[in-house]
């Protein structure tokens, strides 16, 4: 150690050490760059977050409202027998509704032309929706009702923003000369957007009708297969980590149990969806498409965490607790389930909540139990059926239509997302509520 | 009788049971609960615990059994003239099968009597005539020795089940009878109780068992099944993957090189992406930040982990492949023909495992000893040469394990590829080109109209043994890693 001595042999002359020397401002340029490239990296994390978020919002919101067209009218009980009798009864209801809206208009003051096909190509066949609503309510016949009948997936498109006047091609769906009728109808109050109900309550559609389509059917699914979940692998989480943390020996069965659940956190999630094709589907025959296969297959995804955080809770209870039940005579059983187990309930709780969350929003295993490619119609008929009637679930749902062609289903997809990143949303909530409501420091 | 109405009458069972035999127990006891052992109501549960317990049991047993009893039987009896050339004794046991199934539908529809679904005498054009009205769904004409193993095969199906009905209701009236004549003051219901409820403990604690070994096996078998008729040479290191789509033919190519070499890519791009973001933010967060700003931004950067898969893969279908075809694309530099590529894929993944590498990674630059940063600046070393020099370096091998498991994650993440990485299977250079990886064709593999039986789905099974073989040793040599390196400083 004498080459310092070496070094400071000849001092310095002339230096104070209030001046920095060359290499002392290095050394500290050097500081602030690695600092700048720790905010950096802070701030491209929060930028991704951002971009998410805002393409999220902003893709999503047109799937929340639709473009109806609204129109007053009154059909008579001659009108009404007259188009029954018809051989081509839609047609002649497409009709009334023409010569509705041509008076509509012209008492509005409005002068625009427009004939059937037009008409068909904003808004499809209108004559059945016409059909179907009187013969379910004869009794409104002779009395004015007013109709809001959704336009095409194109025209809403239109008002979207997501077609283009420019770049429309005229095909048999949408000609520009129809774009100004949109317009027209627009400013006349006639076509306007209104909250999009159906998309909330409403089940899938066919490839055809993206304007029909909605997510409340395969929510559906993904209620009773988080029923499921919530029922297996709660009780069956909190048993084995009740064993493991307070009852297990240390020898290889507890190792290997230990090391097993480690390793099942880290497995990918489609391996799990090809346990369930093989035992759920292939092997015990259960229905394919069904919301129990799901919810099976996800309480072997969820166990693991719910396992995890359990076993966590239950540390944190002080062993005092433990002592001070085995001291006025409980057994060990009696200790922990009377006493260790209502302690670190909120924790547990909490844990599981999430788990069912990350539950919620996985789609790999789903694919491969058959709940993509069946298009979720309907509701279950009931509780029982609910379970077992094939039907979709939410990611499962939105995976359905990012893969469609129809670029209108994209809509519907990032609306789905909103829908799903609410349900997590509210859910991730609740776990956090509970946990600063509950949670006991020792 | 339905399982459920047995299950349902069981649980009775118990129920009486747990009544009577808390009764029986208070009253050996003269009504004093001080001259019991064990607390009234564990006497109630020993009873219903025993009438439970051996009923479920049986019932468990003989449903396994059952069916693979009478399926042995009934294809004995079957001769073997009676199976065509071109088929095979499991194809004629299923439709036995189909033809039983369709007859206990008819049956209970009331198209055909229970006289005619059993009578031996019963004609083979008649039936399979009404079968056909009924709407059941069988094959143009049943033989007649299909007809007869059919018929028998659901007589034995009906014995059988009433056999279980009566076996398991008697012993669970049994066993709460035994339990019930047990239940005295001395006895020590507690320790019964809490035994059993220990092996309920612990069964469900080796689920976790259960599952490893279920996924092993399902995908054990398949893939020898695969590999029967598919070379595993071929598999292994075959440079083409083109399946055919009749899903019968021999000319499929199975190569798993170009999948594999897809997942490799788009790996490391999600790494090249993730890791020196993660790191320095876990840096900075660790190191530099105040706990105010630690406090917001962590949690916000870990609501990134959060966001399910299905979000990261529409946002890279519909958000990322646009915008980098924008510049990427024939518009801008040429290099990039669809919004689908790997460089996609790999971005949005990075994006997803940003949170996991700098979680981690915080963690283990936490756990440094305090005292070795303080020898340093002791030293005159700055903030920065202590971080680069000492912390890091001590930090290492723990960061190697979250890396290695970030990468087990990417090389398992399905959503994101199947989305945004495109299907075409290619061994290229071009991040800009659309590649393919093991977990997408795991999922095209497996969703189409394909036949279970033929290579192209099973090849599914032997992708999935590969990618659980690949994340499964990935893992264990991180956890390997970490818990070496926790051992050191704790």
């Amino acid at each position: 150690m004498t080459d310092a001595s070496l070094h400071g042999a000849a001092p310095r002359k002339g230096r104070s050490i209030h001046q920095i020397d060359a290499r002392t401002r290095r050394r500290n340029a050097t500081e602030a760059r690695f600092k700048a490239c720790g905010i950096a990296a802070i701030a491209i994390g929060l930028f991704f977050l951002v971009v998410l978020a805002v393409a999220i919002i902003r893709n999503g919101t047109p799937a929340f409202t639709r473009t109806v067209v609204e129109v007053n009218f009154t059909l008579t009980q001659a009108q009404f027998d007259e188009a029954e009798s018809q051989l081509f009864k839609t047609k002649a209801y497409s009709g009334f509704f023409n010569s509705a809206l041509a008076d509509q208009l012209t008492q509005q003051g409005i002068e625009v032309a427009f004939d059937e096909a037009s008409i068909e190509r904003l808004m499809g066949k209108v004559g059945n929706a016409i059909r179907e609503h009187y013969t379910a309510h004869p009794g409104d016949l002779d009395a004015p009702v007013t109709f809001n009948l959704p336009t095409s997936s194109r025209v809403d498109g239109y008002f979207n923003g997501r077609v283009k006047r420019e770049t429309l091609q005229d095909s048999r769906f949408l000609e520009a000369t129809d774009l100004d009728l949109a317009d027209q109808l627009k400013a006349a109050g006639i076509i306007k957007s209104e909250f999009n109900w159906p998309f909330i309550t409403g089940a899938d559609s066919g490839v055809d009708n993206p304007g029909g389509a909605g997510i409340g059917a395969s929510v559906v699914g993904s209620f009773f297969m988080m029923l499921v979940v919530l029922g297996l692998s709660l009780p069956i989480g909190v048993a084995a980590s009740i064993y493991l943390e307070e009852f297990a020996p240390q020898n290889w069965i507890t190792d290997l149990i230990e090391v097993n659940i480690s390793n099942l956190a880290a497995v990918p999630s489609i391996v799990f969806g090809i346990l369930g094709l093989a035992v759920f589907i292939q092997f015990m025959h259960l229905p394919q498409s069904a919301p129990l296969v799901g919810g099976l297959v996800l309480t072997l995804m969820t166990l693991p965490t719910i396992i995890i955080s359990t076993r966590a809770s239950l540390k944190s209870v002080p062993p005092s607790i433990r002592d001070a039940a085995l001291g006025v005579g409980a057994s060990k059983m009696q200790a922990v389930f009377h006493h260790v187990l209502p302690l670190a309930m909120p924790g547990i709780l909490t844990g599981t909540i999430i788990g069912l969350a990350q539950a919620l929003g996985e789609t790999a295993p789903l694919l491969l139990i058959g709940m993509v490619g069946f298009v979720a119609r309907g509701y279950p008929d009931g509780f029982l059926d609910g379970f077992v009637e094939p039907n979709s679930a939410m990611p499962a749902q939105i995976y359905t239509w990012a893969a469609r062609a129809d670029q209108a289903f994209y809509d519907k997809a990032w609306g789905g997302i909103i829908i799903l990143l609410i349900f997590l949303l509210t859910m991730n909530i609740i776990a956090i509520i509970l946990r600063r409501r509950f949670e006991r420091r020792w | 009788m339905p399982i459920f109405w047995i299950l349902l009458i069981v649980l009775a069972i118990a129920a009486i049971g747990y009544v009577a035999g808390r009764a029986r127990a208070l009253a050996s006891a003269g009504g004093d609960i001080r001259a019991l052992h064990s607390l009234p109501s564990y006497y109630g549960w020993n009873a219903a615990i025993k009438a439970m317990v051996p009923a479920f049991l049986l019932i468990i047993v003989w449903l396994i059994v059952q069916p693979i009893y009478v399926s042995s039987v009934v294809s004995g009896m079957l001769s073997d003239g009676a199976i065509p050339n071109s088929s095979s004794r499991g194809l004629v046991m299923a439709e036995v099968r189909r033809v039983a199934e369709g007859l206990d539908n008819a049956v209970a529809a009331g198209v055909i009597g229970e006289d005619a679904a059993r009578s031996a005498r019963a004609d083979v054009i008649d039936i399979t005539q009404r079968l056909k009205d009924a709407g059941q769904i069988v094959t143009s004409q049943i033989t007649q020795p299909v007809l007869r193993a059919a018929q028998h095969f659901r007589i034995m199906h009906s014995t059988g089940n009433m056999m279980m009905t009566v076996a398991a209701l008697a012993l669970a009236v049994l066993g709460a009878l035994w339990a019930i004549r047990e239940n005295r003051a001395e006895f020590r219901a507690r320790n019964i109780v809490e035994t059993s409820v220990r092996i309920l403990l612990i069964s469900a604690a080796s689920i976790a068992i259960l599952t490893t070994i279920g996924i092993v096996l399902s995908l054990v078998f398949n893939t020898l099944e695969f590999f029967r008729l598919y070379p595993a040479s071929d598999f292994f290191f075959g440079l083409t993957w083109s399946p055919s789509f009749s899903g019968r033919g021999g000319s499929s190519q199975l190569g798993v090189l170009p999948l594999l070499w897809g997942t490799f890519y788009i790996s490391v791009v999600a790494l090249a992406v993730a890791v020196p973001i993660g790191l320095f933010s876990a840096i900075y967060l660790s190191e530099y930040a105040s706990p105010r700003v630690r406090a917001i931004a962590k949690p916000m950067l870990e609501v990134l982990a959060g966001i399910p898969t299905i979000v990261y893969g529409l946002f890279a279908l519909l958000t990322v492949g646009p915008l980098l075809l924008s510049v990427f694309g024939a518009d801008g530099l040429g290099w990039m023909k669809a919004g689908t590529a790997v460089m996609t894929a790999g971005l949005v993944m990075g994006v997803m495992l940003i949170p996991f590498v700098s979680s981690l990674s915080d963690d283990i630059i936490n756990a440094v000893p305090q005292s070795m940063r303080d020898g340093s600046y002791g030293l005159g070393a700055t903030k920065s040469e202590t971080i680069r020099q000492v912390v890091l370096p001590a930090a290492l091998p723990g960061i190697v394990g979250a890396i290695l498991l970030a990468a087990s994650r990417a090389i398992g993440e399905t959503m994101i590829v199947v989305l945004g990485a495109g299907a075409a299977a290619r061994l290229s250079l071009n991040p800009f080109e659309a590649m393919t990886t093991v977990t997408a064709k795991i999922v095209s593999q497996l969703t189409g109209d394909a036949d279970f039986a033929s290579p192209e789905a099973l090849v599914a099974f032997a992708l999935g043994m590969t990618l659980f073989v690949l994340t499964l040793g990935l893992n264990i040599l991180a956890l390997y890693i970490v818990r070496k390196y926790r051992e050191q400083y704790e």
